[in-house]
């Protein structure tokens, strides 16, 4: 019904809130005043490990401007995001995890009274012996940091074996077996959480909140406050930044909410940076060993991935996480048979939890530099052995992921293309050096967090005699442009333009629930839902124009606010008209539309994590120059070919792959989430070494490098006109280009991030002195492993269910993880 | 549970004037310019990400020089000229540098766009057509965790085209 030129997507064009944005009028959660509002702050635990005695609040309530002090017995509910990890309170019960654990929540006229009443709430602990690695998690079982799961310290093991590893490591020529670790660090989304909650005018509570997924708040809220769902409004404000940072279940988000339902006033309350810290739910620090077994030619024959990763001292996503560090090793490359072992335990640190590449960079750290040291070995072009073992597309991994299309190749070839790399690779003079690297990524989770059919996207739709249309979703707005993707994608259906249509999203009251902004799946999910909403409307509108025009449906135009025979453009109405011919013949005119995923191959157990609808490619080529004297690492250019399918909106495209590089380039150079211990004579207390955004390093306009992006459009069935994601997967690569660099320059491995210039030092002597010029993990500890659970891989004709699986267990093998 | 109710903090009267209007504004004498701006002048286009000076969020021009607003009390602003985000368009016409940040990525989750549209309008002020090393410069005080800043750079190139432009037309 249309022609085959695209009148918005793939048009470079201001994003729908651009203007708000540009002109400070955004409302993020702490720009919300109300009549009457008063403010929470949490008293949080000094203590990184400790039994809570006493809480005696009676000090605080007494100090003039207190309003109320909330205590765990307030609010005794667990909840977390996982349905198998429900081991949060908003306020704790009887003992605290990791210094930051909240105990109190203290409500007062502002928030300065709140902070001074936080040291009058006398609090009572006995402290407890302190975990600080996870080795010592996994040496001592007691005293246990959680019960509920287990043994021991250890929150989640898995062990999944796909096919005769026996038989896949004897088809190899060369086995190589090395040690990485991927050091935590944190999201620094600049905007701090917050979150206003009130009591409606009929008596509801409504939360406003810094948040990425408002389904899962408002499901937890109901839960957690013991009221209907249907009596609480969750509305997710613009985020200043999320990147994994607020997709999880805060404390103060049910806090504020029950303060508001006990005192009936607004309550409003903002974290510190310091707090946003120990909040956390960041990148969780994983130690790898990886052994992989390769042909002279290149080709894998067999990989076996073991990952320990430190949880921190709650669940949250971490056993998503901790599957994620498995789940995508086989998606980039060839890998006929797969062993994944993965164990995650608890430490008394904060919670990690999702940052943007969720679980996934870290294996492809170690695998990607891994492939450069096999390239050296093989004496093979890095690049070239990359293209020889790429996936095929429209196939089955060994751990049943269905992958479709794939444009890693020629991500590849562009990439080396517009490096120069063949000039450069093993060329350049000592000291400068490059490095090349590959990932994918999601483009959104197969399964929604909790086991439902429901569909994981809707989007509806209000037409009406102005001729406007205002589109409602679930999807919330963190940056990224996702209301910009539902105008755009509904403008480009409807033929009218996108300032010509109101997004109202985010809001469980108003809005068809979306699952939230993580796992890159909102433009393919809202973007498939928004449609087929739209596709819905202008059929309704379809049937009656062509009626009214007297031409056959399938000559009928939707483009420039008119809808008009295609071979009379002038025999027409406009748009507004024709809607108002609908609405006179049908009624009021709306549409819906919803998005599930297609069904995974994966039928075992644990095969819930990773399938997607469609998978993204990259491919980076990092350029490093190393000062010997001092280690100093300096990144002047790295070229990113990105595969996001179609591209909606070239500028945001463009923005999500320079952000990803950004931010990859932070966490190969300097971000960290580390840990120190206060003296004796004071706590001995595990703390946040730099709780600080002047400590903390993140990359400034001076550590930035130039980029030079390019776009591969190989355009997924799957995916809204094809497009796959585009937020997270660019990020992959760059820390093990960076490393691969490092090499190519100086001729030393960093098997570790952040490449600090102390790790470059050390390395150098060592090279200097004649030995193995490294720095990275030398073993891996003893883990507890269970038996494996043997899933034969397509090529030794399996079925996608495990051996011994029973038959029963096969149509219900699933695990609810993003 | 209610607390029997207190004398605020003292107060501090000041008068100053924001984006051109001249007012008096009586707040907690404790309070930083930062949060006099968002919470007793009613501007809350200034933004925060750390309150200690460290990440350029709540960038203002005070008497026409970029500071940090959480960096300067209230009480230090009386007499003096502070010019924030809201103060950039002139009527309902944005100005070149936010119709650049709209146009090409400038401004992503947009909450380091405040801070970093003022500081760059003082550089255009200085110096008419910046380089790409004087932008980088002005701005590397300003994180931004989304963009990696090279739209952000472009949109302050593409915002002196803009600016010249307008000369020519009027």
């Amino acid at each position: 019904m249309k022609g085959s030129e695209f009148q918005v997507v793939g048009h470079p064009r201001r994003r729908v809130d651009g203007r708000a944005k540009v002109t400070g009028k955004t409302v993020y959660a702490d720009d919300i005043v109300m009549p009457r509002m008063v403010w929470m702050k949490l008293l949080r635990s000094p203590h990184p490990h400790a039994k809570i005695l006493s809480i005696d609040p009676s000090r605080a309530l007494a100090h003039p401007g207190v309003m109320l002090v909330l205590t765990g017995k307030d609010l005794t509910i667990p909840y977390g995001i996982l349905p198998v990890s429900q081991d949060e309170h908003p306020l704790c019960q009887d003992k605290v995890r990791y210094v930051g654990d909240p105990v109190a929540a203290i409500v007062a006229r502002d928030e300065l009274t709140a902070f001074e009443a936080m040291d009058l709430v006398d609090v009572k602990y006995e402290p407890l012996r302190t975990f600080a690695e996870p080795e010592e998690s996994l040496q001592h079982d007691e005293p246990r940091i959680h019960d509920y799961c287990g043994q021991g310290n250890i929150h989640k093991l898995i062990n999944l074996q796909f096919g005769d590893m026996d038989k896949g490591f004897g088809e190899a020529d060369e086995i190589f077996e090395d040690r990485f670790f991927y050091q935590g660090n944190n999201h620094l989304a600049l905007e701090q959480h917050a979150s206003v909650a009130a009591v409606d005018l009929d008596g509801k509570v409504t939360l406003w909140s810094s948040t990425q997924t408002p389904h899962y708040v408002h499901r937890a809220l109901a839960k957690a406050l013991e009221i209907p769902a249907a009596h609480i409004r969750v509305i997710a404000t613009s985020n200043g930044g999320g990147f994994g940072a607020k997709s999880d279940i805060f404390h103060h988000e049910v806090c504020a909410a029950k303060a508001a339902l006990v005192l009936g006033r607004p309550v409003k309350v903002c974290m510190t940076r310091e707090e946003v810290f120990y909040c956390h739910r960041g990148r969780h620090p994983v130690l790898m060993e990886i052994k992989t077994g390769v042909k002279k030619t290149g080709e894998i024959t067999a990989m076996h991935l073991k990952t320990l990763v430190d949880g921190g001292g709650y669940g949250s996503y971490g056993v998503a996480s901790t599957f994620y560090t498995g789940a995508l090793q086989t998606v980039t490359y060839d890998v006929p048979r797969y062993h994944f072992q993965g164990c995650r335990v608890f430490t008394n640190k904060p919670p990690c939890g999702p940052k943007r590449g969720h679980g996934t960079p870290q294996p492809r750290f170690g695998q990607e530099i891994q492939l450069d040291k096999i390239a050296e070995r093989l004496e093979m072009d890095p690049a070239d052995l990359r293209l020889k073992i790429v996936a095929k597309p429209n196939t089955v991994t060994a751990n049943y992921m269905r992958i479709g299309t794939i444009g890693l190749a020629e991500c590849i070839r562009r990439v080396v293309d517009v490096s120069d790399w063949k000039k450069r690779f093993r060329k350049l003079p000592r000291g400068r050096g490059v490095g090349i690297a590959c990932a994918s990524y999601l483009s959104g989770a197969g399964l929604p967090i909790y086991w439902n059919k429901m569909p994981h996207s809707g989007v509806q739709l209000k037409l009406d005699r102005s001729g406007g249309v205002t589109a409602f979703c679930g999807c919330t707005e963190i940056g990224q442009g996702s209301d910009d993707v539902l105008v755009g994608l509904v403008a480009e259906v409807l033929g009218i333009e996108p300032f010509d249509i109101r997004a109202v999203t985010a809001d469980t009251d108003l809005t068809p629930v979306d699952l939230g902004s993580y796992s890159s799946r909102v433009t393919l999910m809202m973007g498939n839902a928004a449609i087929q909403a739209a596709e819905n409307a202008r059929d309704q509108i379809a049937g009656v124009i062509a009626k009214h025009l007297e031409i056959p449906r399938n000559r009928l135009v939707f483009a420039d606010r008119r809808v008009f025979d295609a071979e009379n453009p002038e025999h027409g109405v406009s748009f507004q008209e024709a809607v108002c011919l609908s609405e006179a013949k049908l009624g009021t005119i709306g549409a819906v539309g919803s998005y599930t995923p297609p069904p995974s191959p994966a039928r075992y157990k644990g095969g819930g994590v990773g399938p997607s609808p469609a998978y993204s490619y990259s491919a980076a080529v990092a350029e490093v120059e190393i000062d010997e004297e001092t280690g100093w690492i300096s990144v002047p250019k790295i070229w990113m070919a990105h595969d996001v399918g179609r591209s909606l909106n070239p500028t945001l495209v463009r923005g999500q792959v320079e952000g990803s590089v950004y931010m990859g380039l932070g966490e190969a150079l300097m971000e960290e989430q580390t840990f120190r211990r206060l003296p004796s004579r004071l706590s001995n207390a595990l703390v946040h070494k730099f709780p600080s955004i002047l400590e903390y390093k993140s990359p400034t306009t001076h550590d930035m490098c130039d980029v030079v992006t390019e776009i591969i459009e190989d355009p997924d069935p799957n995916g809204p006109f094809g497009a796959k994601e585009v937020g997270q997967g660019p990020l992959l690569p760059i820390m093990p280009a960076v490393c691969n660099a490092v090499f190519d320059a100086v001729g030393v491995r960093i098997d570790e991030v952040p490449v600090t210039p102390e790790k470059v030092l050390k390395a150098l002597d060592l090279q200097r002195r004649g030995k193995e010029g490294r720095y990275g993990p030398e073993k891996f500890p003893d883990v507890p492993w269970p038996n494996p659970s043997v899933i034969p891989p397509p090529i030794e004709g399996g079925d996608g269910s495990a051996i011994d699986q029973p038959d029963s267990a096969k149509k219900k093998a699933k695990v609810n993880q993003p | 549970m209610t607390a029997t109710p207190q004398p605020q903090p003292s107060n501090a009267r000041i008068t100053l004037t924001v984006n051109g209007e001249e007012s008096e504004v009586l707040f907690a004498s404790y309070k930083t310019l930062l949060e006099v701006l968002r919470e007793d002048m009613n501007l809350p286009g200034t933004k925060h990400g750390c309150e200690l000076g460290e990440c350029g969020a709540c960038a203002v021009l005070l008497d026409g020089q970029p500071v940090l607003s959480c960096l300067v009390l209230g009480v230090e602003c009386d007499g003096r000229q502070v010019e924030t985000v809201e103060g950039l368009m002139e009527g309902n016409e944005l100005h070149p540098l936010q119709e650049a940040f709209a146009d090409l990525g400038g401004a992503q989750c947009g909450y380091c766009t405040p801070g970093i549209l003022v500081t760059a309008k003082h550089l255009l002020e200085e110096v008419g057509t910046p380089s790409r090393e004087q932008i980088r410069e002005v701005l590397a005080g300003n994180l931004c965790r989304c963009t990696g800043y090279l739209q952000i750079f472009e949109s302050v190139e593409e915002a002196v085209v803009r600016c010249g432009e307008r000369k020519a037309d009027s």
